[in-house]
């Protein structure tokens, strides 16, 4: 067991032209399980491979378990890594896979034997042991991955995107599985990938980058519900959170109010409480955030406050069964999305520059049909605030 | 324009048309068109292939069972030059001998030093492809007649081998006018090509992934192991098709030994490699079907030795998912 500490942590290619990570500071508590989360080009596998000891550093240092390893070999730095596409020996049997690492390390041959088989019960790959990778199918050879990870009981798994090759299903699976074989084993795990909802259910933690800086690290649940800018709030929730440029109006006795285009919203005095900073934006140009699921059909929901519904027209509807998810017609400007995988970006270049649309999560049992205006209400209590310059979060705690 | 009257291959026959006369003239179907033009296509390939390959390959089974000097019509004489090549002359197995030598050490010696310079090229060298032209060169000349007259140089008496032998004071010697030194000469001469070789490992080694080597480097895995616990068997198919190819090769050398030993396989037969010796039987004696015979022993020979590596292939050879 052990903690991982990156500090100032840099990778440059070609001679400092390009910055794949730029001063990555965290730090990995003992047996924590950290998932590095980003879109893709954002430096996040480049940060795990210069844990590992498979890339240079450029500058900065990684520590593991309160040593400096930047000069340590890979094979010396008490670690095991599972890898996007296995890298399992082809021409090995599934046990010399599993057991390559502890026969390397001269460990007596019923040592090994009895190591591997016990992960191999741990993971149900007894059956296979005889046969090659070739002859398993994608959620086994994941296993074997795992397993081959698993058996040197290493002081930190590194996982780079270990279940992308998966089909949807087995993902879901064996995200589950990895999460209880690591709250089994305890062991350090930092994990790579650029799938929100494995970086939202496997975490312990999560830590955002783009562009090879660090956005926000934070719990899951903090990184939902109080994302750090723009980048945050956009990357994390699917469907993404409606971003608009609103203004703030002047102070009221219950709260402001917020003018979103041609649209009017209340933002009640208790989200000023919680947001203190917020009080210096009074009549000032701010981003107002609405995640999807804030937002239902008024039809359904009792005693909404008028001041806090608009309405608007339905553009798309897609039933999905357990809910719907409503695009609207939404004249507000909306604000500049960075992340170019978002849904918002997407409608925006297709319906053009400043024609928004907003995107609502209404619940199964509306009636609500594409082409007609419905009255939407808002959670205003919830609603998110970012400065409209820097896209950083106003929250003031 | 008449109209096709068979549909997707199956005739029509009309009732009235009994007579052959009346009978409407038989379409081909498009396939078959199709396969009529293909055809065209191939006959000049077809004619070199029956004319310039099968006739002679069967004109000289005939022949190995005659007595032939080409003045004079073949002979049939049945299995004598069988029986004479295989219990009479020694300086046949003389030849046989000094093929497997040449084989036995050649093959596996080129297919190191391909390995091997491969493995260091792969290195990401920033100028691979230079390096790999240099070394591929030798491949494309190596079995020419210029080549062998500039060995023989090399290696003679006075030549540049000597040459730099002297530099350190050793004393040197026509390296080709002695037996014993003379059958590595041809060795070296043919592990010299090991261009082609090299440049097939070459491409094999670039597509073995790179994440094999970080797992196995994180798994404690030394250089050397890795080599020997990844690379090796990755790359044993291509081995094997080295390997197979060059057998072939090989026992087929010719040039090479005609050039250095001047065409008489000496000093004392030490170079008389098998296609030497059957080319003085069959065109400096004019022995026809002696010289047949013997390429038919060696048709048999390499067959049972490809057969032989393709056999021992299930024990050795792995080939990926």
């Amino acid at each position: 067991m052990a903690n991982v500490i990156l500090k100032d942590l840099t990778k440059r290619y070609g001679g400092g032209a390009l910055t794949a990570v730029s001063s990555l500071n965290l730090s990995i508590e003992d047996g924590e399980f950290l998932v590095l989360v980003g879109p893709s080009g954002c430096g996040k596998s480049t940060a795990l491979r210069m844990i590992a000891g498979l890339e240079e550093i450029t500058s900065g240092e990684v520590s593991i378990n309160d040593n400096v390893v930047n000069d340590v070999h890979a094979k010396d730095r008490d670690i095991a890594m599972v890898f996007q596409n296995y890298a399992l020996y082809p021409h090995m049997s599934v046990y010399d896979n599993m057991a390559f690492a502890l026969q390397i390390a001269k460990f007596p041959s019923e040592e090994i034997k009895k190591k591997v088989h016990e992960v191999a019960a741990i993971l149900q790959l007894e059956p296979f042991l005889k046969r090659r990778p070739g002859q398993l199918s994608g959620g086994q050879r994941q296993r074997v991955a795992m397993g081959r990870a698993i058996v040197r009981q290493p002081s930190v798994f590194l996982m780079d995107e270990p279940l992308s090759n998966l089909d949807a299903k087995l993902r879901v699976q064996m995200r589950s599985e990895i999460a209880r074989i690591q709250d089994r084993l305890q062991v350090t795990t930092i994990y790579v990938t650029h799938d929100q909802i494995e970086a939202m259910t496997m975490g312990d933690r999560v830590a955002l980058m783009k562009d090879g800086m660090l956005q926000q690290v934070d719990t899951p649940s903090n990184i939902y519900g109080r994302p750090a800018n723009t980048f945050v709030a956009s990357f994390i929730g699917s469907p993404a959170m409606n971003l608009f440029h609103a203004n703030i109006g002047d102070p009221l006795a219950d709260g402001a109010s917020l003018r979103l285009g041609s649209h009017q919203l209340h933002i009640p005095q208790k989200v000023f409480e919680v947001r203190s900073e917020l009080k210096e934006y009074f009549n000032r140009d701010v981003i107002a955030g609405i995640r999807p699921e804030d937002m239902d059909d008024a039809a359904l929901t009792n005693s909404h406050p008028d001041n806090e519904t608009i309405s608007a027209r339905i553009v798309l509807a897609e039933a999905l069964g357990s809910d719907i998810i409503i695009h609207l017609d939404f004249d507000a400007k909306m604000a500049e999305v960075i992340d170019p995988d978002t849904l918002s970006d997407i409608s925006k270049s297709l319906d053009g520059e400043n024609a928004g649309i907003c995107v609502a999560r209404f619940d199964a049992k509306s009636q609500a049909k594409a082409g007609e205006t419905v009255k939407v209400s808002v959670d205003c209590e919830r609603l998110h605030f970012f400065d409209s310059e820097t896209g950083l979060a106003i929250r003031g705690d | 324009m008449s109209q096709p009257t068979s549909t997707g291959g199956l005739e029509i026959t009309h009732p009235q048309s009994k007579s052959m006369k009346n009978r409407p003239k038989r379409k081909l179907t498009p396939q078959q068109l199709e396969n009529r033009t293909a055809y065209l296509f191939l006959t000049p390939w077809f004619l070199g292939l029956i004319f310039i390959t099968i006739g002679p390959v069967l004109a000289s089974l005939y022949l190995s069972f005659t007595r032939y000097n080409i003045l004079r019509p073949p002979r049939w004489i049945g299995f004598e030059n069988y029986y004479n090549i295989l219990f009479m002359d020694r300086q046949f197995w003389t030849s046989v001998k000094v093929t497997f030598f040449y084989v036995g050490w050649s093959v596996p010696l080129v297919l190191i030093m391909s390995l091997a310079v491969a493995t260091v090229l792969n290195r990401g060298l920033a100028l691979l492809p230079i390096y790999r032209s240099i070394f591929y060169i030798p491949s494309l000349m190596g079995g020419s007649v210029g080549i062998g007259l500039l060995w023989r140089e090399v290696f003679g008496a006075q030549g540049v081998f000597n040459d730099a032998l002297a530099i350190f004071g050793m004393a040197g010697r026509s390296w080709i006018a002695i037996p014993e030194t003379a059958p590595w000469i041809l060795v070296t001469l043919n592990v010299w090509t090991f261009g082609a070789s090299m440049v097939i490992f070459l491409a094999a080694l670039r597509q073995i992934p790179a994440s094999l080597y970080e797992a196995a480097s994180i798994d404690g895995a030394s250089a050397w192991t890795r080599f020997r616990r990844i690379t090796i068997p990755m790359l044993t198919p291509i081995v094997f098709f080295n390997a197979v190819l060059l057998t072939i090769q090989s026992f087929q050398s010719f040039t090479q030994s005609y050039i250095v030993s001047g065409g008489t396989g000496g000093p004392a037969d030490s170079t008389l490699l098998y296609s030497l010796y059957l080319y003085q039987r069959a065109f400096v004696q004019l022995d026809m079907g002696y010289g047949s015979a013997m390429a038919w022993i060696l048709l048999l020979s390499i067959a049972s030795f490809t057969g032989l590596i393709f056999w021992s292939a299930k024990y050795w050879v792995f080939y990926g998912e």
